[in-house]
């Protein structure tokens, strides 16, 4: 009996081994393999990047970043106003997306499992609002764009202005906001809810002073998130922004991103260096962008750690 | 006391109209879309925009079959090029790599993902194009569906890498566990037990990167060449398919949005709507494929 | 309270949704201007063609200078979105690279058109082709595919790469009337760009490319072609012995007023046309 089973354990020893004999090349060439992929991955980038930034940086200087773009053919000038309607741009859409965004959050997570909203009307609105956003995640900037053409840009006569971009951009930025701020939700500990509930708090109070404030570094970073989108996207703004190069003075004015700007660099002029340049100075913010995410994520998992 | 509760209630109306402002939102992208399409649909009619291969609006033709299959090609081509680069590194960042190395490529990652598709373009342009060019092949202008396939690989690839990474990390441990035990060796362990167990969240990811390919303009701009021909082989070796120049329709709407009036504006307002169609179809299929995983992982 | 919760709820969604149905019912009445002309305000809006645009840009940067009170903004938008910004009046000034199309006219029956300059069409081609005159008709085969190796016109055995502006284009509009005429079509195998900056570009840099762009584009990346011997030149194409030629219009919905009528004035004045001159561009006079 024992000699059967110290037996049995041995064609096991003894077919483990072959099979690592056998697996082993295989298995040393394919993780190479992998680690080979790893390394075109990150070489891609750093040829990406490294190139626009080489390049670009040529053409950067002080009177780059300060004197405003001079249009005609050359693209004489600088990016002065590109990098201010960004910045405006920027603010405004997220005006419009951020309390939108994170108001339909709150909605979705921390009412929707009311029992007052146990009619089933509610709660296929509710089913339809989460379909809704999903939907939105996957829509391609361009149809934003012609979304934005034809309701705020023709039919609404914004014409091409901040504001229609902004819209536009907002619509475009919605899902970001909505599903991180989601998970900021529930990631908070539902101990929080229930201990300002139980010491009589409404449930308005409980989210205004407990639950947002615990929620807000993922908030957070589904803004920072929206700010490098709309910085990266051309498609949308260009049908929305016109292509003015001056600095909007309102609203209703339009004007060029930096990224817009590149493009119009690229394609209208023989100034491929200030292209680069341009191009250099997007690399170098959403690097920033996504430094400042990794720390703002870094925070939020250190936070869940304190309270356990 | 009431006055509390009062505005407790104001605020959830207030909360709910937001949560609904998506539904409208979608509710009227379609509407508008549609509605400006409507013109090309009816004086153009539905068949002669959706088989024809000629676009002339000068001459009155419509036809935008050349451009999906231009869009459908260079996807394709993504795919080709980007899925087993994605997948390497997902696999790699998973199961391979050790902390430090984690450190350096996943951040790389993501901030491929972040650069803005222009400076990718522009990166096409000046220096995909001209390599391009340099086969040797009559016809071939540097411009077409390789290096847009190229440019494009690399733009989706952060997207999948990242679903599948996660896709692969949700796989139990103990799989991992009970096949090294059965003396598996690492490799097996990950091509044998991970990879099927975590196949539909990487499927899914990979039709994320099929919806976000699809739906790239700027960047295939300007390295796509924008003619509107069906792609074909420039010589007798069928792989020159690649070299061929094409247009996506996605490129189609942005190249000619700004001088079409009338029914031709409807007509790229219908490019859109076909677009439109075509990716809702590639989310809807990820999100039933994601559906099925959740549920078996919840069963274990 | 649940009863009145849902319909509040019902409530708050009717209005949203009737908000958005108001929205889309409203539509433009042609000829009808939004936007106060710049009578009153201190911004000029002008928008169109792309030609146009680095003209507009330049001469709008002199008249500021002089007028600094003012505020000028152009954008592009391509010929056929000037005739309709202008037309609509959400635009002061719309830019047009080509003529005004007969329905254009029906539909915007209060348009003024100002002829602003005149600008040749050049035919181009990248550095290393050493074919440097070409008729017309040789031109019209070349852009319909009929001619595909320049051997064929004394040149090098190597394919032509033919580079086109979009369809719509004000300037291959004006290329299509002048050049193709009414038969031939431009080839479906031109890479196509969307603008002249573009099309300068490509040409520049793919060997063996041909294309066509507004004389103002000209430079040293590109090597122009004659015309039956003649070249493309700002003389040659005043004097009318450079066949290819077109306007570029500024229109306004209605007689020009304000602000508008001054910058209007200021592009037809001497010092308006001198850089037009200088832009590469020929003088309206």
């Amino acid at each position: 009996m024992e000699e059967d089973r110290l037996s049995g354990i041995s064609l096991i020893h003894q077919a483990q081994a072959q099979n690592l004999k056998k697996e082993s090349g295989r298995q040393s060439f394919w993780i190479g393999v992998m680690w080979f992929f790893a390394f075109i991955t990150v070489s891609i980038l750093i040829l990406v990047v490294g190139y626009v930034l080489v390049q670009g940086g040529k053409a950067i200087d002080w009177e780059f970043l300060t004197t405003s773009p001079k249009g005609g053919i050359s693209g004489e000038g600088g990016i002065s106003t590109t990098i201010g309607t960004t910045f405006y741009l920027v603010g405004l859409t997220l005006l419009i997306a951020t309390p939108l965004g994170v108001g339909a959050a709150v909605f979705l997570i921390e009412y929707a499992g009311e029992q007052s909203l146990s009619s089933k009307f509610l709660r296929s609105v509710i089913g339809v609002a989460n379909f809704a956003v999903e939907t939105l995640a996957g829509i391609p900037s361009i149809i934003f764009g012609l979304f934005g053409y034809a309701l705020f840009v023709s039919t609404l006569h914004f014409g091409f202005s901040l504001l229609s971009a902004a819209l536009a951009g907002a619509c475009l930025v919605l899902p970001t906001i909505i599903r991180t701020t989601e998970e900021a939700l529930l990631a908070v500990p539902d101990d929080y809810r229930r201990g300002s509930l139980a010491l009589g708090a409404t449930k308005w109070q409980t989210l205004y002073r407990i639950v947002l404030p615990a929620g807000l570094p993922g908030i957070i970073t589904g803004i920072i998130l929206s700010v490098g989108r709309v910085i990266s996207e051309t498609a949308i703004f260009y049908v929305t922004l016109g292509g003015s190069y001056r600095l909007p003075t309102s609203i209703m004015d339009g004007g060029r991103t930096l990224a817009l700007h590149l493009y119009y660099l690229a394609m209208d002029t023989r100034a491929f260096d200030k292209a680069m340049g341009t191009g250099a100075v997007l690399v170098v913010m959403i690097i920033l962008i996504n430094l400042l995410i990794d720390r703002v994520s870094r925070k939020l998992t250190a936070g869940v750690r304190k309270v356990r | 006391m009431s006055a509390r509760m009062i505005a407790d209630k104001t605020v959830k109306v207030i909360l709910f109209a937001s949560a609904i402002v998506s539904i409208l939102i979608v509710l009227a992208i379609g509407f508008f879309i549609f509605r400006e399409s409507i013109q090309a649909w009816s004086e153009i009619g539905v068949g002669d925009i959706l088989f024809k291969t000629v676009w002339r609006p000068g001459q009155d033709q419509y036809g935008i079959l050349a451009m999906i299959v231009g869009s459908v090609s260079v996807t394709l081509g993504a795919i080709l090029l980007g899925v087993p680069l994605a997948l390497g590194c997902a696999i790699f960042l998973a199961e391979i790599a050790p902390a430090g190395v984690q450190a350096v490529v996943r951040p790389a990652v993501q901030l491929l993902a972040g650069i803005p598709s222009v400076v990718y373009g522009l990166f096409g342009m000046v220096i995909l194009v001209p390599l391009v060019r340099k086969l040797n092949v009559p016809g071939n202008s540097g411009y077409g569906l390789l290096a847009a396939s190229i440019v494009l690989a690399v733009m989706i690839l952060p997207t999948i890498a990242s679903v599948a990474e996660d896709a692969i990390r949700a796989v139990p441990e103990n799989y991992r566990h009970g096949s090294l035990a059965l003396g598996a060796t690492k490799w097996q362990t990950i091509t044998k037990v991970v990879l099927p167990a975590g196949k539909s969240g990487i499927i899914a990811g990979v039709i994320l990167g099929v919806g976000r390919a699809l739906g790239e303009t700027m960047a295939m701009i300007m390295v796509i060449g924008n003619s509107v021909i069906m792609p074909q082989p420039l010589s007798d070796n069928p792989l020159t398919f690649f070299l061929s120049q094409a247009r996506t329709l996605t490129g189609n709407i942005a190249v000619e949005i700004n001088y079409a009036t009338g029914v031709h504006e409807s007509a790229l307002f219908a490019t859109g709507v076909v677009l439109f169609g075509l990716i809702m179809i590639v989310n809807a299929s990820a999100r039933w494929i994601i559906r099925g995983q959740k549920f078996i992982e919840k069963a274990n | 309270m649940k009863n009145i919760s849902k319909s509040v709820f019902l409530v708050v969604s009717l209005i949203l949704v009737a908000a958005m149905v108001a929205a889309c019912g409203g539509s433009s009445t042609p000829g009808a201007p939004v936007s106060d002309p710049s009578g009153g305000n201190s911004t000029v809006t002008v928008s169109g063609s792309t030609t146009v645009q680095p003209l507009a840009e330049k001469l709008a940067e002199a008249f500021m200078t002089e007028n600094t009170g003012v505020r000028i903004d152009v954008q592009g938008g391509g010929s056929s979105v000037g005739v309709k910004a202008a037309g609509e009046g959400t635009s002061d000034i719309g830019m047009a690279s080509r003529e005004i199309k007969e329905s254009e006219l029906i539909e915007f029956p209060n348009l003024k058109i100002i002829v602003i300059a005149r600008d040749g069409i050049a035919i181009v081609s990248h550095p290393d082709v050493n074919v440097g005159d070409l008729t017309i008709e040789q031109v019209r085969d070349i852009f319909s595919g009929k001619i595909t190796n320049w051997k064929d016109l004394g040149g090098e055995d190597q394919n032509i790469i033919i580079v086109s502006r979009e369809e719509g284009s004000g300037t291959r509009g004006a290329f299509e009337e002048m050049v193709m005429g009414e038969d031939a079509l431009i080839a479906a195998t031109a890479i196509l760009q969307p603008s002249n900056g573009s099309v300068r570009t490509t040409v520049s840099t793919t060997p063996y490319a041909i294309g066509y762009m507004s004389f103002g584009y000209l430079d040293e990346t590109v090597k122009p072609i004659s015309i039956d011997g003649v070249a493309p030149t700002e003389p040659n194409a005043a004097d009318g012995s450079y066949p290819i030629v077109r306007p570029l219009n500024m229109l306004t919905n209605g007689e020009p007023a304000g602000m508008v009528k001054a910058f209007l004035d200021f592009i037809l004045s001497e010092a308006g046309q001198k850089l037009v001159v200088e832009d590469g561009y020929i003088p309206v006079k």
